[in-house]
């Protein structure tokens, strides 16, 4: 047990914070402020930036464009970014969810095709798994692919597609054997977002902006080597993903909530808070070491088995419930204040819109009472629920 | 960066959890036959020259076995106060140790030895009388000293906060094996136990809350763990660190044992169930050396600057 920086990774980390300060333009810095985004162009730059120097993709193989490098270097680079208050790469999807299936199942065409150009932000995906009757049963889906020849044809619906409005590709779980039902008869597409057929629309949000879309496919015609897997294995290949999304996902979701609980602790010392307030702030700072030190643990253990374990479910819980009560505590500090929006607000409205937002955090990406499934199935052992 | 056990720390956990299973009193000369009172001793006195993750290893085991030995008392509290000669008599398993800090003194009825505190000295007391008092967890009694003399003078009182660290985080990690012995027993009884035709832990009104405690649990041992990492390395964020450790595992411990008792059912609020013993063991970490709200309040301090 060593929990300090090795001599390399020192070494990268310091280059890693003096190139931040010299590369991340003032405008990029922190937070735009309320429900206010930074411009997809800006951010794509930044990535673009970012991969440049070759900070995107560190721990992917080298011959795919990546770093090369142990999963340390990754976390490293997240808290470091999160520490510079620079904004994440615009291809969240792609590097977590995308990239990793591909690199794991994808052919050696599809890594060839479609690996560079994400790393470097020329290309956006996003993500079509849940629909309007298929969200936490994902099995349930009924978007449809049809083969015809050396093409499938799509049909159907998808929801809460975060970055659809932007991207260029799309990996869709699809039910390519009508007569099947649940895990089986599935099929794992690459869309492209651009073709005939393919309707995007913006879902407006409880903070107002539209993160989310539903994404509308319409005779949707897609190549049968854009199949990743088997076809009629698409459920393998979706835990795939999924699991890439929990295994990584603990030192971003660290390094977000650090931000947040350092804004808190400053929001105290600016405004004042009660012998309870005070109580409920040390108790989230605990939660929050708590919470990075479990992220270390994890890692730990990734870089020994190079899969991420069910113990990621811990960490997206904590996390996403830590932010719930890390927000309304700063909106009870904020008093009246908490009422105003955007401009009218203290710290430009920051709080108001991360404690809406923070609703979405134990729904998005596996809900708490999900998670709390594969906790007590998975690694207590217990019987399944359904 | 790697937060993981080598494999000899690993085994010292198998051995320790395998012996300490069938003896939960055991004396202090087998402990000591083991090499584990002698853990940190400097090998020139006769000890492992070990560090403070082993003793960890040894504090989640005994806190799980529900052990009744003044280990933590001598090896987490007094043992660095101790002069080598004295370590020496500690890793032989002839002397074992409490520190009479406060007016209520753990482990009189098996520390052979006693330190307390006069000025700005740590001193032994000799010859004092010692009385039992009745005590919720009868695996860890507290007591009263009263008379004795002043002996030997054993080290600075500028110790105390360092020794208060120890404590706090030993303390912790104990919570950890209370608290995960305390889950073990609950899953185990909702896979057998069958109503309306199912095992309980089908039921998500069961299964939840054993999740919750799992995570709570898992979070604690992450800053326990790191708290015994930053005492083994006189790290400066030690004494923050086995504070935050402390107030996290004191609570997870004692709601981990409060969920398994209401997930028992009746058995779990009987006598003969060993749950209770768990449950009074997270108590007893919950009160002594400080509340959960103390040691937040002065976490609060180090973050906002001194109260309200």
């Amino acid at each position: 047990m060593d929990l300090r920086d090795t001599p390399d990774e020192a070494r990268f980390r310091s280059e890693l914070c003096a190139w931040f300060e010299a590369n991340l333009p003032a405008g990029l810095r922190g937070h735009p402020g309320g429900a206010a985004r930074f411009s997809d162009d800006a951010v794509r730059d930044w990535s673009r930036t970012l991969y440049e120097a070759g900070y995107v993709g560190l721990t992917w193989p080298k011959e795919y464009g990546g770093g090369g490098k142990p999963y340390s270097y990754q976390a490293i680079f997240l808290e470091e970014m999160a520490r510079a208050e620079a904004p994440q790469h615009l291809g969240v999807i792609g590097l977590g969810m995308a990239g990793p299936t591909i690199i794991a199942l994808g052919t050696e065409a599809q890594k060839a095709r479609y690996l560079q150009p994400l790393l470097s932000a020329d290309e956006i995906w996003c993500q079509g798994f849940s629909e309007p009757d298929a969200g936490s049963d994902l099995s349930a889906v009924r978007t449809s692919a049809r083969l015809e020849g050396s093409k499938f044809v799509v049909d159907g619906q998808k929801v809460w597609s975060s970055y659809a409005h932007i991207a260029d590709w799309c990996i869709l779980i699809t039910r390519s054997d009508p007569a099947s039902s649940g895990h089986a008869g599935l099929t794992y597409l690459i869309v492209d977002m651009k073709a005939p057929g393919v309707e995007v629309r913006p879902l407006r949000q409880i903070t107002g902006e539209a993160e989310f879309n539903e994404i509308f496919f319409d005779g949707v015609e897609v190549p049968v080597e854009n199949v990743i897997g088997d076809v009629g294995g698409g459920w393998q290949v979706a835990m795939t993903t999924l699991l890439h999304e929990r295994g990584t996902l603990g030192f971003a979701l660290t390094a977000a909530l650090e931000v947040t609980v350092g804004k808190l602790i400053e929001l105290a010392r600016d405004r004042g808070a009660t012998p309870v307030q005070r109580d409920a702030i040390a108790r989230e700072w605990i939660e929050l070491q708590a919470l990075r030190y479990t992220a270390y643990r994890s890692l730990s253990a990734l870089m020994k088995t190079g899969i991420p374990g069910p113990e990621g479910s811990i960490l997206k819980l904590q996390w996403s419930e830590a932010m719930q009560r890390v927000t309304k505590l700063a909106l009870e500090l904020l008093g009246p204040d908490a009422q105003l929006l955007a401009d009218n607000a203290p710290y430009g409205g920051y709080w108001q819109h991360a404690q809406l937002r923070s609703r979405g955090n134990t729904i998005e990406a596996g809900t708490s009472e999900i998670l709390r499934n594969i906790i007590a199935e998975r690694v207590l052992g217990l019987p399944r629920s359904r | 960066m790697d937060f993981a056990f080598t494999p000899e720390q690993e085994e010292l956990r198998a051995q320790a959890r395998a012996f300490l299973e069938t003896h939960p009193e055991p004396s202090w000369q087998e402990l000591a036959e083991l090499g584990w009172t002698g853990v940190s001793v400097a090998e020139e006195n006769g000890g492992a020259g070990l560090g403070f993750l082993e003793e960890a290893i040894l504090f989640e085991e005994m806190g799980r076995a529900l052990t009744h030995a003044p280990f933590w008392s001598t090896v987490a509290v007094v043992l660095p106060a101790l002069p080598g000669d004295l370590q020496a008599e500690v890793a032989r398993g002839e002397a074992s140790w409490t520190l009479a800090s406060g007016p209520l003194v753990a482990d009189l009825d098996t520390a052979t030895r006693i330190a307390y505190v006069g000025g700005d000295t740590i001193w032994e007391l000799d010859g004092a009388e010692r009385e039992i008092l009745q005590t919720n967890d009868v695996t860890r009694p507290l007591g009263v000293v009263s008379g004795g003399a002043v002996g030997r003078e054993l080290g600075s009182s500028e110790l105390l906060p360092q020794l208060r660290t120890r404590s706090l985080a030993a303390l912790a990690l104990e919570a950890c094996g209370v608290g995960s012995r305390a889950l073990e027993l609950a899953v185990d009884f909702a896979k057998e136990r069958h109503q309306f035709g199912k095992p309980i832990g089908t039921y998500q009104a069961v299964s939840h809350p054993l999740a919750t405690t799992l995570m709570e649990l898992e979070l604690g041992r992450s800053l326990a763990l790191f708290a015994a990492w930053c005492i083994a390395e006189d790290d400066a964020r030690a004494p923050l660190a086995a504070a935050a450790a402390n107030a996290h595992c004191a609570d997870a411990a004692v709601a981990a044992c409060e969920r398994s008792i209401q997930v028992h059912g009746g058995i779990g609020f009987t006598w003969e169930h060993v749950l209770h013993r768990l449950y009074k063991r997270a108590l007893g970490i919950q009160a002594w050396e400080a509340s959960v709200g103390q040691l937040r309040a002065e976490i609060a301090d180090h973050l906002l600057g001194g109260g309200a």
